[in-house]
């Protein structure tokens, strides 16, 4: 690593924003912010979705240009033309989304993402030392696609360690990361701090970042509203910060007794159609009435492919699953409805609802099977109106009115109104993907609570989600999804986190024996 | 100074609108250079295109004829459209509708039954609902892409129609050329307009716009079409069929362009002849864009193409100028139409030529 920290003058900062801002059509994403990053600092960048994180580091990286405000590298003022001059500066970044080719080896890909790359041996030879150098273990040949969500960020780590970065930006990296991966993440990341190696960690976990970080700025609505001390602050008092405004938490109540199963899922085993796609693989599960049960899982273990089996947008055989004992796999989504069944897809826009479509249209798009709105073939345009407000009204979704289009409204009011159209609709089933995500926090508070009231009413819900905080909030039992398989469900009193994290691995608990580290193991 | 283009943050429900306008005025505009380059007198070429044709009462009826089968495929190819089934090969799909009804025609020369029309009309129905089955069936089945499918069915419409006028349907007593015999009094729609061609086919194009406007605006199927368009995902998710909407959209723009050859035929043509339409079911497409994929809009350029067909004959007459110009202008005018539509998502910006940037570029490689 390059080392340039006895050749700074004292108090030079490696990275210096001055009132930087940027502003997309329609949005104020940056507005004049400050960041001061000191040499070997891990630096935290704390927000919501949406605060303007990800558009401030793509200035620094020179995917984005600032409409105004300087940035000063290590003294000289930079205007940053593109990703290959961050790179020559001395920036790597390792992104939310990996940008990785599966059919390529983890070293052709390493290559690709180089400006100058060197001989295909060397090149092995260099990936191979700083592995070892900084405890990532990853075989320069194996193909991409045969690799672990957190090997492939391995990846692109190594990636960026090879060019000897002096400022290494990761965005969101636990977001894709079971607990004991961001354990050995974290490991690496002090390591590389105390060669000198600034680091910029962008999160919203605030756990985490106390864990980490040495000093963090808080965004809020792209703007700078503070910065401190993360080992000084509680997470609460960070959160005020982040969030601006008192809401309240959700809170599960006791399991409840066990209702009949009400959603099963049978042996379902499923190739998959696309080339890198999950294959599921004799998945068992039954949600009971009454309760919120929960399936952990780091994205792309299978999760698209139940979800769309669930649906009903891809049949499986009649009997693999069930809804109140009645097969429903080879039914089409009107069908599921009308057994009872309602679902909120992962994604909001294009999905979950039309968004250049008023709320009014999407209240009809999935609530003309189950809800009165349809007369003689003609549209009750009245009841569908009716219908809406009930949605705006019980679920607080902040809108200029009924008529806005979807696409016009935030992420998280759109989320409100999907979860709140469902809900409405008095489902006995209620699936759920990832509800929460790219949510502000009042918002998914909200969300949580809503799920929690409908289960206690008696309806069996299912969410599937990457946010493991979230799963061990709000669900009474919890699974896990990897590799297209799914674990033991457990009671959520009975498991810790690092369980959770297990199963996300496709480690099956023992529940009889003392839990073992497996995290300090896999690093040394 | 310099000129960008700067997405907006939402599309301009008034550029929705204006594009069409403008893409008329620019339209007009060139053509106003064509001429002059031509060395014709501009504006009297443009008189002559756009005025003189419904100067006077019969001209305005001759319009309407005109539009008649420009109205029904458009309105029937509009919500194809905007279902994102994109069906090119109307055309074709009217010739069979012709075939089809004039077939009926042919079959029941000398009968004097008031049951001739309906029964022509449901001949020509189905003969372009058949036509767009082909392309329908070929995509769902196959994932055959209907743009080049419904385009070359056209084609052979056009020679299958040839090879009967040519052959077993060629007028007996007609010198040999390759024409039916003319259809008897009751294969021919009623006359509304005394002295004119006007027929009853505007009454109906008119019950077919507002049954259509009924359809998208108020009825499932309708918002089915519409949300397939927009977000196919968000339809699947909603459990809307996608092939049964391509079936439906097919069948309908096939039908209703079978409906308008079959208008033609037992209206101003009296027979069935090699060509029995100018083009009217491509131009049609430009007519369905130009109104903006809603029936009102339809009828309106529906109207505004119709006199691009009587502008080319005037020319023609008036200054000895090729018909070709009906197609320059149709084809100008929905070259422009595209260009503005990209005013609804983008605005123009600009700028003085910027100076204020700072000069400072530090090449730092520390």
């Amino acid at each position: 690593m390059k080392n340039n920290f006895d050749d700074q003058e004292i108090g030079q900062p490696r990275l210096l924003l001055q009132s930087v801002t940027k502003e997309f059509p329609g949005c104020l994403a940056n507005d004049s912010v400050d960041l001061r990053i000191e040499p070997g600092e891990i630096h935290a960048l704390l927000g919501e979705n949406g605060a303007g994180k990800s558009t401030l580091v793509k200035m620094i990286y020179g995917i984005l240009k600032p409409d105004s405000g300087t940035m000063i590298w290590e003294g000289n003022k930079v205007q940053v033309a593109n990703p290959a001059h961050a790179r020559d500066l001395g920036i790597g970044m390792v992104f939310q989304h990996f940008s990785l080719f599966e059919a390529l080896t983890v070293k052709e890909n390493i290559a690709l993402g180089m400006t100058n790359p060197p001989a295909m041996d060397q090149l092995e030879q260099q990936i191979l030392e700083v592995e070892t150098r900084y405890g990532l273990p990853l075989d320069p040949n194996r193909a991409v696609h045969s690799l672990s969500v957190g090997e492939k960020q391995r990846i692109e780590i190594v990636r960026c360690l090879l060019q000897d970065p002096s400022l290494l930006i990761m965005d969101e990296p636990t977001s894709v990361l079971t607990p004991q991966e961001a354990e050995t993440l974290f490991v690496t990341l002090r390591q590389l701090s105390e060669e000198g190696c600034s680091i910029l960690y962008i999160s919203h976990k605030l756990d985490e970042v106390r864990q980490l970080c040495q000093s963090a700025t808080i965004l809020r609505h792209g703007c700078n509203v503070g910065n401190c001390i993360p080992a000084n602050e509680t997470p609460a008092s960070m959160a005020a910060l982040m969030i601006g405004e008192e809401f309240e938490v959700a809170q599960r109540g006791e399991h409840p007794e066990a209702g009949p199963v009400t959603l099963e899922i049978r042996s379902l085993s499923r190739k998959s159609e696309q080339s890198f796609g999950i294959d599921l693989h004799d998945i068992n599960l039954e949600v009971h009435s009454g309760e919120l049960m929960g399936i952990a899982g780091v994205a792309g273990n299978g999760q698209a492919e139940l979800l769309e089996l669930l649906s009903g947008e891809v049949l499986s055989a009649a009997d693999e699953i069930l809804i109140g004992g009645e097969s429903i796999g080879h039914r089409g989504s009107t069908k599921r409805r009308q057994q009872g069944l309602c679902f909120v897809p992962e994604e909001r826009l294009g999905h979950g609802s039309v968004p250049d479509m008023s709320l009014n249209d999407n209240s009809l798009l999935s609530g003309f099977v189950s809800q009165p709105f349809l007369n003689k073939g003609f549209i009750a345009t009245e009841t569908v109106r009716k219908f809406t407000r009930q949605v705006i009204d019980l679920f607080d979704v902040r809108c200029p009115g009924q008529d806005a289009l979807a696409g016009s409204l935030s992420g998280g009011n759109l989320q409100k109104f999907i979860v709140g159209r469902e809900i409405l609709q008095q489902p006995k089933v209620l699936v759920v993907a990832q509800p929460t995500w790219g949510v502000d926090a009042g918002a998914a508070a909200l969300i949580h609570r809503a799920l929690l009231q409908l289960a206690a009413e008696g309806a069996a819900v299912l969410v599937v989600s990457q946010d493991l905080d979230e799963l061990l909030t709000i669900s009474h039992r919890i699974a896990a999804i990897c590799g297209g398989s799914m674990s033991e469900s457990y009671d959520i009193n009975e498991v810790s986190a690092e369980d959770v994290g297990l199963l996300m691995t496709g480690v099956s608990l023992d529940k009889s024996s003392t839990k073992p580290g497996p995290a300090q193991g896999a690093l040394q | 100074m310099s000129f960008s283009l700067v997405a907006r943050p939402q599309p301009s429900k008034l550029m929705v609108y204006l594009s069409p306008l403008l893409a008329l005025i620019l339209t007009l505009f060139s053509g106003f250079l064509m001429f002059s380059l031509m060395g014709i007198d501009g504006l009297d070429a443009l008189y002559a295109f756009f005025i003189l044709p419904i100067s006077d009462s019969y001209g305005f009826s001759e319009l309407l004829v005109k539009a008649i089968p420009l109205i029904l495929i458009g309105v029937g190819l509009s919500i194809g459209f905007k279902a994102n089934v994109w069906n090119i090969g109307a055309e074709g799909q009217l010739v069979m509708g012709a075939v089809a009804a004039g077939g009926v025609a042919l079959f029941a020369y000398e009968s004097e039954s008031i049951w001739v029309l309906p029964a022509m009309m449901i001949a020509g129905i189905l003969g372009g609902m058949a036509w767009g089955a082909v392309p329908a069936w070929l995509k769902t089945r196959f994932n055959a892409n209907e743009i080049l499918t419904s385009l070359m069915l056209t084609y052979v419409a056009g020679l299958f129609l040839s090879f009967l006028v040519h052959g077993p349907w060629r007028d007996p007593e007609g010198f040999n050329f390759p024409e039916s015999r003319l259809f008897s009094e009751s294969a021919l729609l009623p006359i509304i307009l005394e002295d004119t061609r006007l027929h009853i086919g505007m009454i109906i194009a008119l019950l077919v716009v507002a049954t259509i406007w009924i359809l998208l605006s108020k009825t499932l199927i309708g918002f089915q079409v519409k949300v397939v368009g927009s977000a196919p995902r968000a339809a699947r998710f909603a459990g809307f069929k996608e092939k049964g909407l391509i079936w439906f959209s097919l069948l309908l723009g096939g039908g209703l362009a079978g409906l308008a050859g079959m208008i033609e035929v037992s209206g101003p043509i009296g027979q069935l002849v090699p060509q029995v339409s100018p083009g009217y079911g491509f131009t049609a497409i430009i007519v369905a864009f130009v109104g903006r994929l809603h029936p009102l809009g339809v009828t309106i350029a529906g109207l505004l193409l119709a006199l691009s067909y009587l502008g080319g004959e005037t020319l023609q007459i008036e200054m000895g100028l090729p018909q070709a110009v009906t197609g320059v202008f149709q084809g100008m005018l929905l070259f422009f139409l595209l260009a503005c539509d990209v005013l609804i998502k983008f605005r123009i910006n600009m700028t003085q030529k910027a100076s204020k940037t700072e000069s400072v570029k530090q090449e730092a490689s520390a």
